[in-house]
Order: C-alpha cells, then sequence, then structure tokens
C-alpha cells in the first residue's frame, strides 16, 4: 500500500554525528557487504575491474569543506542513506505498492518482487538515497538492516545496522524517535539534530549532529608535560647547554 | 534529469494520438467508414505505441500489471487507469463510426475527458516532482495539455482550430522555460539546505563519495548537450508552432497539413528532450553539480 500511516508506533532510525564522522567509508563497505549478502537482490557492481567501474550502494559518504566568514576552513564527512521520511514522496509515487512505509516501526522499504523499475521512486526521493540495481532492474534502498535489527539468530550486539555496528568513531546510532527517552531521542535534543531539505516537507526520521563549533581535544589533558626537572645525565645537559645558550 | 528516449517518445506520440482522439470523440470530425477506420487507426498507433514505448525503460516489464493497484496515490497507477479507459471507451465509439456509421455521442464525449484526463494524468506524474523545481509547477500541465490539444487538432485537419491553439501551445512553452529557468532558485533548496551546514559558512563539495559514476548521476545530473539549449529552444518553437502555422494560414492541402505535421512533430520532440535535459533533480546539489 503506498498510502503513508496517518502515525507508526515507533520511528526507527539513525542519527549520524558529523561531528564525529572521520571520512573512512567503513559504513559504506559493511552496508554493501551485508546487503549483498543477505536479503534481497544482491547490490551489483558494473565493470568492477574494468575502466568505468559503477556500482549499486545504499550508503555513501560525501565530503564538504565549509567555509566560513572569519578562520579557517572546516572539512565535513557526510554520510547519506535513506532518511525513512515520514512523509516520504517515494512511497505515495509507487504504482504497483512495492515501495511502502511499515506501520509498526516506520522503515520506508521495497517490496522487491512487485517492483516493476520504473523508477519514479528515485525520482521523487530529494536525497538520492533510491538506487536501480541494472542487474535485477529492481530498485534498492536502505532497510535499515530490517533483517539485523529483529534477527534473534544474532548476537544481541550484532542486532543493530550494519553501518551503525562496524562505525569505528561511533558517529552513527540507531533507536527509535518515537520514545522520548531514546539515546537518539536525546542525542538529538542535546546537539541540535537537524533534518536534511526540511523545505522539501519530507520530515526525515533520521537526524544529524552539527558539528562542533571548537573541537573536543579528549587527548590533550594526557599530553601535558609531567616533569619540567630533568636529573642526572640529560639534567647536567640541559643546565651545561642553558649556560652556553643562554636559554 | 536524463533524457531517456523511450519517455520522450512515449510523451510526445501518445500525447498527440490522445489530442486527436479528444477531438474526434467532440465529434469535431465524424469520419464513417474507411476513413474513419484511418483517423482512428493513427490515433491507435500514436497512442498505444506510446505507451508501448514507455514500457521500454521499466526493469520488469512483465509486472507491469500491477501498476494498476495504486491508483489511490500515484499518479502513474491514475495514468494507468485512464488511458486503458480512454481507450476502450473510444474503441466502442469509434466502432459507431467505422462499422454502423453512427455517432454515439454518449461515448464520445466520455472518451474525449479521458483522453484529455489521460494527458493530464501524464503531466503530473512530472508536476507532482517537487525535487525537479522547474517541472513542479503550473506551467507543466498547462505545456502537456495545450501540446496535445494543439497537435490533435492539427491531426484532426481542423485548420481554424490549430491555428488558435497552435500559438496558446507555443506561449505554454515559453512560460514553461522562463518559470523554470529561475525555479531551482526559487525552491529554496540549495546545498546550504541539503547539508545543514548553511548556517556555519559556505559549502562546498570537496570530494565525491566514489571516484566513478553511479545511477543518481546518470539519471538526474545529466548536463551534456544543455550548451545546445537555447539552438534547441528555437528548433522546438519554430518547428514545432510558428511554422506549421504560417503553414496552415497560408492555405490548406493534404500535402502542406502533411509537412505541418511533420514539423509540429520534430518541435515537439525537440521541446521534449530539453524538458528532460534541462531539468535540475536537487539531488545534484549534493554533487555540486548545480
Amino acid at each position: 500500500m503506498t498510502t503513508l500511516p496517518e502515525k507508526t508506533d515507533r520511528k526507527l532510525g539513525l542519527v549520524i554525528d558529523l561531528d564525529t564522522c572521520v571520512g573512512c567509508h567503513a559504513c559504506v563497505i559493511s552496508c554493501k557487504g551485508w546487503n549483498t549478502e543477505n536479503y534481497g537482490a544482491p547490490l551489483a557492481d558494473q565493470d568492477a575491474y574494468g575502466a568505468d567501474p559503477s556500482g549499486t550502494f545504499l550508503n555513501r559518504v560525501h565530503s564538504y569543506e565549509v567555509q566560513p566568514e572569519t578562520g579557517p576552513a572546516q572539512l565535513v564527512h557526510f554520510p547519506k542513506s535513506c532518511l525513512h521520511c515520514e512523509d516520504a514522496p517515494c512511497v505515495t509515487v509507487c504504482p504497483t505498492g512495492a515501495s511502502y512505509k511499515r506501520v509498526e516501526d516506520g522503515i520506508v522499504l521495497v517490496n522487491e518482487s512487485d517492483c516493476i523499475g520504473c523508477g519514479l521512486c528515485a525520482w521523487a526521493c530529494p536525497y538520492g538515497a533510491r538506487e536501480m540495481d541494472p542487474s535485477a532492474g529492481v530498485m534498492k534502498k536502505c532497510t535499515l538492516c530490517v533483517d539485523r535489527i529483529y534477527n534473534e539468530n544474532l548476537p544481541e550486539e550484532d542486532r543493530e545496522p550494519a553501518c551503525v555496528r562496524t562505525c569505528p568513531a561511533g558517529a552513527r546510532h540507531f533507536g527509535d524517535f518515537a520514545d522520548p527517552d531514546s539515546h537518539v531521542s536525546k542525542l538529538t535534543a542535546e546537539r541540535g539534530g537537524m533534518d536534511l531539505m526540511p523545505e522539501q516537507g519530507t520530515k526525515p526520521v533520521n537526524k544529524y549532529l552539527p558539528p562542533r563549533d571548537r573541537d573536543i581535544d579528549v587527548l590533550a589533558p594526557f599530553l601535558e608535560p609531567v616533569a619540567e626537572d630533568s636529573k642526572g645525565f640529560l639534567g647536567w645537559l640541559d643546565k651545561t647547554l642553558s649556560k652556553v645558550g643562554g636559554a | 534529469m536524463h533524457p531517456a528516449p523511450s519517455v520522450i517518445i512515449f510523451t510526445s506520440l501518445s500525447g498527440l494520438g490522445f489530442g486527436l482522439l479528444f477531438w474526434m470523440g467532440l465529434g469535431f470530425l465524424a469520419p464513417t467508414g474507411w476513413v474513419a477506420f484511418a483517423f482512428f487507426t493513427i490515433a491507435y498507433l500514436l497512442a498505444v505505441g506510446g505507451l508501448l514505448a514507455s514500457t521500454f525503460h521499466l526493469g520488469h516489464p512483465e509486472r507491469a500489471l500491477k501498476a494498476f493497484t495504486q491508483w489511490r496515490t500515484s499518479w502513474l497507477s491514475r495514468e494507468a487507469w485512464a488511458s486503458v479507459l480512454a481507450l476502450v471507451t473510444m474503441a466502442l465509439y469509434g466502432a459507431g463510426l467505422v462499422f454502423f456509421a453512427n455517432r454515439w455521442a454518449v461515448p464520445g464525449y466520455l472518451g474525449a475527458a479521458l483522453s484529455l484526463a489521460t494527458v493530464t494524468t501524464t503531466a503530473m506524474i512530472y508536476t507532482q516532482m517537487r525535487t525537479v523545481p522547474r517541472w513542479h509547477n503550473a506551467t507543466t500541465p498547462a505545456m502537456y495539455l495545450s501540446f496535445s490539444l494543439a497537435g490533435g487538432a492539427l491531426l484532426a485537419g481542423q485548420v481554424t482550430l490549430a491555428t488558435w491553439l497552435l500559438p496558446i501551445a507555443g506561449v505554454a512553452l515559453v512560460a514553461h522555460w522562463v518559470v523554470g529557468d529561475k525555479a531551482l532558485a526559487r525552491s529554496g533548496t540549495t546545498l546550504a539546505s541539503a547539508t545543514g551546514l548553511g548556517d556555519r559558512g559556505t559549502v562546498r563539495s570537496f570530494e565525491p563519495p566514489h571516484t566513478g559514476t553511479n545511477y543518481l548521476l546518470r539519471e538526474f545530473v545529466h548536463v551534456v548537450g544543455r550548451k545546445h539549449s537555447l539552438t534547441l529552444r528555437v528548433i522546438a518553437l519554430l518547428s514545432g508552432f510558428v511554422l506549421p502555422v504560417l503553414i496552415l494560414l497560408a492555405g490548406f492541402s493534404h500535402a502542406l497539413a502533411a509537412v505541418a505535421v511533420l514539423l509540429h512533430l520534430v518541435g515537439v520532440f525537440a521541446s521534449r528532450w530539453l524538458f528532460f535535459a534541462e531539468a535540475e533533480h536537487v539531488v545534484g546539489l549534493y554533487y555540486g553539480k548545480r
């Protein structure tokens, strides 16, 4: 059914921390891996080892330079995948009902056996979150790893999206935005989580945390000199050189 | 947007075919017997041929029947219904004219309305796309409808109608360009809003996510040929609308009318190519391509 639910019981989605992301693309690779080896048509590559390689990905990391009016430019790594919008325009345009938004958790999915590959849902998405797989002829998109998060065959710590599980920097968080006390809701509130392209009216569930104004250098306190005065041979050398050089 | 030949052919030809069916349904020309058969054959070849062409770009054409299910929300599904209903209704009306030399007014009017509804649904598929600001305004349905009515009148040999409707369609085309050229800027969607980083400074794409190309760039970030857009706009306007009107004003003959139709078709193809090639999808902003 391509009619959007009025309200979903839960609002599962991601928080992506632009302050923490180091741009390593590990989330891109783990996403491609999991979604090629598991549910649905594999994410195909074309001419993978040739001169003009191209492939289907559900998650891609851009990098942007932000130049403030004064001061140095800042580099922001920017992972982008499906935002599982509340008002998902990709769902309503689908002629076959292959695209749908789940009432129970708000995940936007494609039923691949109903997809005719018309591409209209990808046209309707402002974020470029959907990609037509040229080998399978069906539309591919982020499933929020629906085959991991409820999968009781996996150890509990693995029951989260592959991109979140793999992120070495802890820049990706998974949770329920309908619950105001959830980890992701709190993060969004504390750090001013934002919507991408709010003027498009899609009401994205996923939130992006803006870079902090100042870097928090967690290592600095540990790098303070622990002793100013030297003893022994080094002490003698220090004193002698100070006398000679006058420093 | 990528100007896929199948979609350009589909929208151009089926628009023309349904336009012809519209004027026939209203009874502006009501030939009987073999003449009626010839007219309906032309109309159906255009309308059905266009619809078939549109299935060429589907990943799974064998599942096309499923596209009839989601008419509550999907304009593409509504188009499927409207086109089939229009074609069936007009087939009944055509049977009356061809086999019984009888004009059955009710299926005629109904078929005319459904033909116009089909063109409207086609236009709305594009108009609804908020992601393509150039399409997301009233000039898109105005252009599709006026093209269909003008081209249909031309094919139907309705000289007076066509001399009025062709200039109207030309004006709609120019309006689409004038409004469309400013649409992206007016939409408010920028790289700043796309990244949410705009209030911190000027955002520039530093590095794309991949070294090669991808589906998104192929489908939505078409830039080849934009440099010829002014030339193509002149060709579209002159060949599609100005020259056919001048030919019609010069006096009617079947040979001249055929030339006018061919010129019109060339102009419609050129304008439809531009309709896609010039359309800027906002996803291109993420790639710094706008």
